[in-house]
């Protein structure tokens, strides 16, 4: 499939247009946080608080008084920096070692990466960040940390069951038979045919990061004060849900909206990406 | 009164026309074999028979089945007819029966279905059924799980599957086709008696001429969705007037031109070599049984010449091949090539290459021709000149251009003549073709077995030609080696194997072969 035709049935996939245009409102609203926000986040107005959505506030304004759509903007870098790390982690360590473990299935290499994948998936992953946070203090790098450390059994077992198969290839065959050894097999011929599903596992991790975040600042143990987070934004509502219910309804929305998108651009990235679904009709 | 009809039968996929005019008809207790090529349209026209066609196909013309037709019932009816009017035998068996199921269950599910009967009549009935199919339940009880059957034994499942209700009609694609000889032979006998004993037709379906004319009454050739000729299996080879059955034919039988250029001098020595495998524990802490893949073998190998390695699936022949290859290695035992162990010196592994069965499973999907060709100057250390990957290309009658292109972009054919571009790429002096033909339509085969022969002489190669089917061998080798259970069993010249046989099995081998008519 030539690019071109892989563009032309990107934009027939419902999914991954509606998907997209979710995920990219919200990169686009952070990124321009970077340089222009409406108000200053930091600046406190306790004579406008808790206004309702109007002109000059669209979202509405917080108990003290810091505008919700800047807060929400700059929460939405937080998400995606955390996001992006967690899942480059997740990636950087887990993909090696599903490749390591499949090169060498059977052996106690292989026995030691999944049983240590396995006790890690033991603990939920909540726990995991409450214990480094509780160690190491709550900050925006700990839960990306434990975020991070979450997604390595992730990848790390994805790999190796779509590497495993790839191995009883005879072009894996014909490679050693040229004197490849397990490393560049792996580099060569197993990770190409498995970016697919890395890429589509990515943009899930990516979204689940994102709740992972939300959830950690929503118990006060990711990003600190004055930084704005979803998270918190969620947990400062939640005594005034009665008096000023827009103040949960729109980080609520941010939530749902960019995990939504994500999940649809991951589902149609799957349609598109396999060529068994691929070439079914609609 | 005739079974099946199919009268001027037109299929199109998505509005590309795959049948044209397809008129064929299969009486009570008569065998109609349908041969073709790879794409000729011959389980299609099977499946339209039943009403399993793929989404978006539009039949048209008339298909009968016991008077009835089928294009105008509805899915109702036809579920009805499916089973118990038209039985159906599948080429896999390992992918046509449900691995979790037990194969009383299989069998007796049709029976349930179809006629509401209770579940242990079902189950008594399924239990004739399979010793009808030479399962008899002192043997294979109804609660075994197919994968503690072998290929045969599955297979003779999945026709009892598809007879348990006594259908009129039986269609088997390529019923044999997954099987090794003696196996096959097996299955075509049991698949007449069948015939005769219910007075059933069948209507087989198969690429090989030679297992077609051996059971069929008449045989209809295919090409391109077209009949091309209907003739009587039994005089087919005399009266076949069209030039592609006699292409068919042709190739069939095909003899590539060898000229001897072998040289007294041995390239190869395989030197009493042994290979265990370890098995899964019985218990917790008991030692790993064994089981010895490859058992004492040894022979020689001399320099060009072509041998052939002939053996059934799980004789070993796979597992000597890796440790020839250097993959895995061998308890007991040496291989050397030119000399040199293969194990201690793994440089020498530069002189020998691998062609393998699987056109589309040897390619790395996401590489250009030009990488997957230039894969084995690994070995020598430095990158393929753009000038090497021509003529590589070149000498498999492919042209410099298609280097640019991905695997997924040719067909079966080409393919192998790119894998064998990639065998040759770097000279070696030993290829070998495991499987190399097996998954060709003849008249491609052909053109790769004359490839093979030319290549030969032009750079002086040695084959070690690795297969379980003996007409292929017989065309190509100097010499045979038969292998089973592990063990060589007989050697000698191509002319002594065929001719004069002296082991029982390879005996048994040669019987169960097919033949073309002569």
């Amino acid at each position: 499939m030539t690019e071109e035709a892989l563009f032309r049935a990107a934009l027939r996939s419902r999914n991954l247009v509606v998907g997209n245009l979710l995920a990219a409102a919200f990169a686009i609203g952070a990124l321009l946080s970077l340089f222009w926000t409406p108000y200053d986040v930091t600046e406190l107005a306790i004579a406008t608080r808790l206004q309702a959505p109007s002109a000059i506030h669209w979202f509405g304004t917080d108990h003290f008084g810091r505008d919700i759509l800047s807060m929400i903007m700059v929460g939405a870098q937080t998400s995606i920096a955390v996001a992006i790390v967690a899942v480059g982690i997740g990636m950087g360590v887990g993909v090696p070692l599903g490749l390591a473990a499949a090169a060498r299935r059977g052996s106690l290499l292989d026995e030691t990466i999944m049983r240590g994948n396995d006790l890690v998936f033991a603990f939920p992953s909540l726990l995991i960040a409450i214990m480094i946070t509780t160690v190491f203090g709550p900050s925006a790098l700990n839960a990306i940390i434990a975020i991070g450390i979450f997604n390595i059994p992730v990848f790390a077992r994805l790999t190796r069951g779509a590497a495993l198969p790839i191995w009883t290839r005879d072009y894996i065959l014909s490679a050693r038979v040229s004197g490849k050894g397990p490393v560049r097999i792996s580099v060569e011929h197993i990770l190409p045919n498995v970016t697919n599903l890395l890429i589509v596992q990515g943009t899930i991790q990516f979204s689940l990061g994102i709740l992972a975040e939300a959830a950690l600042s929503y118990v006060g143990l990711g990003v600190q004060p004055p930084t704005p987070s979803w998270g918190r934004m969620l947990a400062d509502s939640q005594t005034l849900i009665a008096i000023a219910p827009h103040m949960a309804m729109f980080p609520g929305f941010a939530i749902l909206l960019t995990v939504l998108g994500l999940n649809l651009a991951g589902d149609g990235l799957r349609d598109l990406l396999d060529p068994r679904i691929r070439n079914a009709p609609p | 009164m005739t079974l099946l009809d199919i009268h001027n039968l037109a299929l199109s996929i998505h509005g590309t026309p795959v049948l044209k005019g397809i008129s064929l008809d299969v009486a009570p207790g008569e065998v109609c074999g349908v041969i073709g090529e790879s794409g000729s349209g011959k389980s299609l026209t099977a499946l339209s028979a039943m009403q399993l066609l793929p989404e978006g196909s539009d039949c048209s013309g008339r298909i009968t089945v016991a008077g009835r037709d089928v294009l105008s019932m509805r899915e109702a009816e036809i579920c009805r007819m499916r089973g118990a009017d038209i039985g159906m035998v599948f080429q896999e068996p390992m992918t046509a029966l449900n691995p979790v199921q037990t194969i009383g269950h299989q069998v007796a599910e049709t029976i349930l279905i179809h006629e509401g009967t209770s579940r242990s009549e079902a189950m008594s009935r399924a239990a004739e059924t399979l010793a009808r199919c030479e399962l008899p339940q002192s043997r294979f009880p109804l609660d075994r799980y197919p994968q503690e059957l072998s290929g045969g034994q599955r297979q003779r499942v999945v026709i009892a599957i598809a007879i348990a209700l006594g259908p009129k009609l039986l269609i088997a694609d390529e019923p044999t086709t997954a099987l090794d000889v003696t196996t096959q032979a097996e299955i075509l006998s049991l698949l007449r008696r069948l015939v005769e004993e219910d007075a059933m037709g069948l209507m087989l379906i198969s690429h090989d001429l030679a297992v077609v004319t051996g059971l069929a009454d008449d045989v209809v050739i295919m090409k391109d969705g077209e009949v091309v000729e209907r003739r009587a299996a039994r005089t087919l080879h005399r009266d076949m007037t069209h030039p592609y059955t006699k292409a068919l034919f042709e190739a069939s039988g095909h003899q590539p031109d060898r000229t001897e250029s072998r040289i007294e001098e041995p390239l190869l020595k395989v030197e009493s070599v042994s290979r265990d495998y370890l098995l899964p524990r019985r218990s917790f802490l008991g030692a790993h049984p064994k089981m010895r893949a490859v058992d004492d073998v040894r022979f020689e190998i001399r320099r060009g010449e072509c041998v052939g390695l002939v053996g059934e699936s799980g004789c070993g022949k796979s597992t000597l091949t890796r440790a020839i290859l250097g993959l895995d290695p061998v308890q007991e035992g040496r291989i050397t090539l030119d000399g040199q162990d293969v194990f201690a010196e793994p440089d020498v592994r530069r002189k020998m290459q691998v062609v393998f069965q699987d056109p589309f499973g040897s390619f790395n999907p996401r590489h250009r021709v030009a990488r997957l060709v230039s894969e084995p100057f690994h070995r020598l250390n430095r990158a393929a000149t753009a000038d090497e990957v021509d003529e590589a290309l070149t000498s498999v009658g492919l042209a410099p251009e298609d280097k640019q292109k991905y695997i997924h972009e040719f067909s079966g054919g080409q393919r192998q003549r790119i894998a064998i571009a990639r065998a040759l790429i770097i000279r070696p002096e030993l290829i070998i073709l495991d499987e190399a033909v097996s998954a060709l339509d003849v008249s491609i085969r052909a053109q790769i077995l004359d490839l093979l022969a030319d290549l030969s002489v032009t750079y002086g190669l040695t084959y070690l030609f690795i297969t379980h089917d003996l007409t292929v061998v017989r065309s190509i080798a100097d010499r045979i080696l038969v292998m089973h259970a592990g063990r060589i069993v007989e050697q000698g010249t191509t002319d002594e194997v065929f001719e004069a046989p002296r082991d029982a099995y390879t005996r048994r081998l040669l019987d169960a072969a097919p033949k073309l008519p002569v």
